[in-house]
């Protein structure tokens, strides 16, 4: 495993993303709430680039105690989605939002000073 | 350019570029050498809503024309063709929808949907692809018969005439059919019958009443069996429809309209010996997926063994009629992979199963997911990702591989 460069943090803002190539494998680097995540781009479904469509909330449905619906709302957590076909994954996991086992690879990043690099 | 996600909070992302979108199809083209493999995709699309300005003028009738011409004019807030609702974009997560206006193509060159037709097939590694129009799909919908006859002049005129020819050979058709009205299809299959770039004629399934086994259609079917062409059922959704009115969801709107459409209409073909009617006419049923055809086989069979006085007609189980007829793959339900299997083996998906991409639509399938199924056989999967549909459509290979290939696995028939 091996320290790639990526960029400056300070060149980062809240919410964007690069693509990047290693080796035979393409990895999507995503800023979120001060965080840096890392994912290949292959879609585990039918190997689109996994994260270079939208970033979006995470949609709920809320019930009342009776059971009733309340309708779908927006949440906090946010998801990438591949825009092949919409599979849709977890920003902090890389899972897919409804199947747990079905997981992109992560990879670790990290910063030393203002630095960022994956780990690959 | 931005896309509007969640509480209206913009996402940049780049604007559309098919090749690039697809660089990771591309990747399996080359890593699964699909160029020696003869790929024919028998269900794509364009969007023949832009360009409309071009095929409306092939209308015949002037006054329909008139009005036509006069809903699109700007300002104006007419529809000349039925829509539906639903949201096939997913809210912008499928981004080649609401970026599509973005992508450029060359002024001086083909016509746009040539142009992009050709990026997504050399992407795929798709050699031919059956070109169907999108919105035309709910031309049954239309509650004017005529209306429904002019449109499907005008776009049939306009493919064969105007776009098809662009395509270097690339692009093949089954034309619409406005079943609404049988006399005119009748004049449609002898108009356009033997057009170059025609392999047959398409109904699309999508019609508040329909019935295929109606006597008025059967000099339509005998003049597509006589000329050697192939029909086809085309599904589609109809949210609006009685029927799916209780959907609160497009998700179930859409999974089960594509499937309904067809398994009615197939039913009934099959129920009325349409089969022992026009033995040597081939029939494909399309873009409804392949999990309903094992259901509809079963429940057929079980019927048709308690009820055989309702079908004299039919001299093998209904099963065995739906065996003789074909089905395109997408959208293909690949999560119970034996139930896949099964699924397989009851259709005879070696002998019966075309692959479909249904690109551009949000839930297109790769060569890829035939390619890589654990259970097939090499010769399954060189017939179905385009040997089978070689032998319909008479469609020659594009290089020497291709036709070792089909030659290997019994498919070569020389054009």
């Amino acid at each position: 495993m091996a320290e790639q460069f990526i960029g400056k943090a300070s060149e980062f803002k809240d919410g964007d993303r690069q693509i990047v190539r290693i080796g035979e494998d393409e990895i999507g680097i995503f800023r979120h709430e001060g965080e840096f995540y890392a994912y290949s781009n292959f879609c585990l479904h039918q190997g689109g680039p996994a994260c270079e469509g939208l970033t979006i909330a995470n949609v709920e449905e809320r019930l009342r105690p009776d059971k009733t619906s309340m309708g779908l709302h927006f949440t906090n957590d946010m998801n990438f989605v591949c825009p092949w076909h919409g599979y849709e994954y977890d920003m902090k996991t890389g899972c897919h939002v409804k199947d747990k086992s079905v997981r992109l690879r992560k990879y670790d990043v990290v910063t030393k000073g203002n630095d960022v690099y994956v780990v690959a | 350019m931005d896309l509007i996600a969640d509480r209206g909070r913009r996402v940049q992302v780049e604007e559309l570029n098919t090749t690039k979108l697809l660089a990771h199809a591309a990747k399996q083209t080359r890593d699964k050498k699909f160029d020696d493999v003869l790929v024919v995709d028998v269900d794509a699309h364009h969007y023949e809503n832009e360009s409309f300005g071009e095929i409306l003028p092939y209308m015949e009738n002037d006054v329909l024309k008139q009005l036509a011409l006069a809903s699109r004019a700007k300002g104006g807030r007419g529809n000349v063709a039925p829509s539906g609702f639903g949201y096939q974009d997913m809210g912008g997560r499928v981004t080649r929808y609401p970026l599509r206006s973005s992508e450029k193509t060359d002024e001086k060159g083909p016509h746009r949907d040539i142009q992009l037709g050709n990026r997504w097939m050399d992407a795929m590694g798709v050699d031919y692809s059956c070109l169907f129009p999108t919105g035309m799909l709910s031309i049954g919908l239309h509650p004017q018969k005529e209306m429904e006859v002019e449109l499907c002049w005008a776009y049939n005129r306009w493919v064969t005439e105007k776009a098809l020819p662009e395509s270097g050979g690339r692009l093949f058709t089954m034309l619409s059919l406005p079943f609404s009205d049988p006399d005119a299809c009748l004049r449609h299959v002898e108009t356009f019958g033997d057009r170059k770039g025609v392999g047959g004629f398409m109904v699309t399934t999508v019609r508040p009443k329909m019935g295929v086994y109606d006597n008025a259609y059967m000099k339509v079917y005998r003049a597509i069996e006589e000329r050697g062409l192939v029909l086809s059922f085309h599904s589609g959704p109809s949210w609006g429809d009685h029927t799916f009115q209780s959907c609160n969801r497009f998700l179930s709107a859409h999974a089960l309209g594509f499937s309904w459409y067809n398994i009615l209409h197939c039913t009934n073909w099959v129920v009325n010996g349409m089969g022992e009617r026009f033995p040597k006419m081939p029939v494909i049923w399309i873009e409804s997926g392949l999990s309903w055809i094992p259901f509809v086989m079963q429940r057929i069979d079980h019927e048709y063994m308690l009820r055989p006085s309702e079908c004299p007609l039919l001299k093998k189980k209904p099963s065995d009629y739906m065996r003789d007829m074909y089905y395109s793959v997408q959208p293909m339900e690949i999560q119970d992979m034996g139930a896949l299997e099964t699924t397989f083996r009851m259709m005879d998906a070696e002998n019966s199963l075309l692959y479909a991409s249904d690109y551009p639509h949000w839930d297109f399938d790769l060569p890829s997911t035939i390619w890589d199924l654990p259970f097939l056989t090499d010769k399954a999967r060189h017939n179905i990702l385009g040997g089978t549909a070689h032998k319909l459509f008479k469609l020659p290979p594009r290089n020497e591989a291709q036709k070792a290939n089909l030659i290997k696995y019994g498919n070569y028939t020389a054009a």
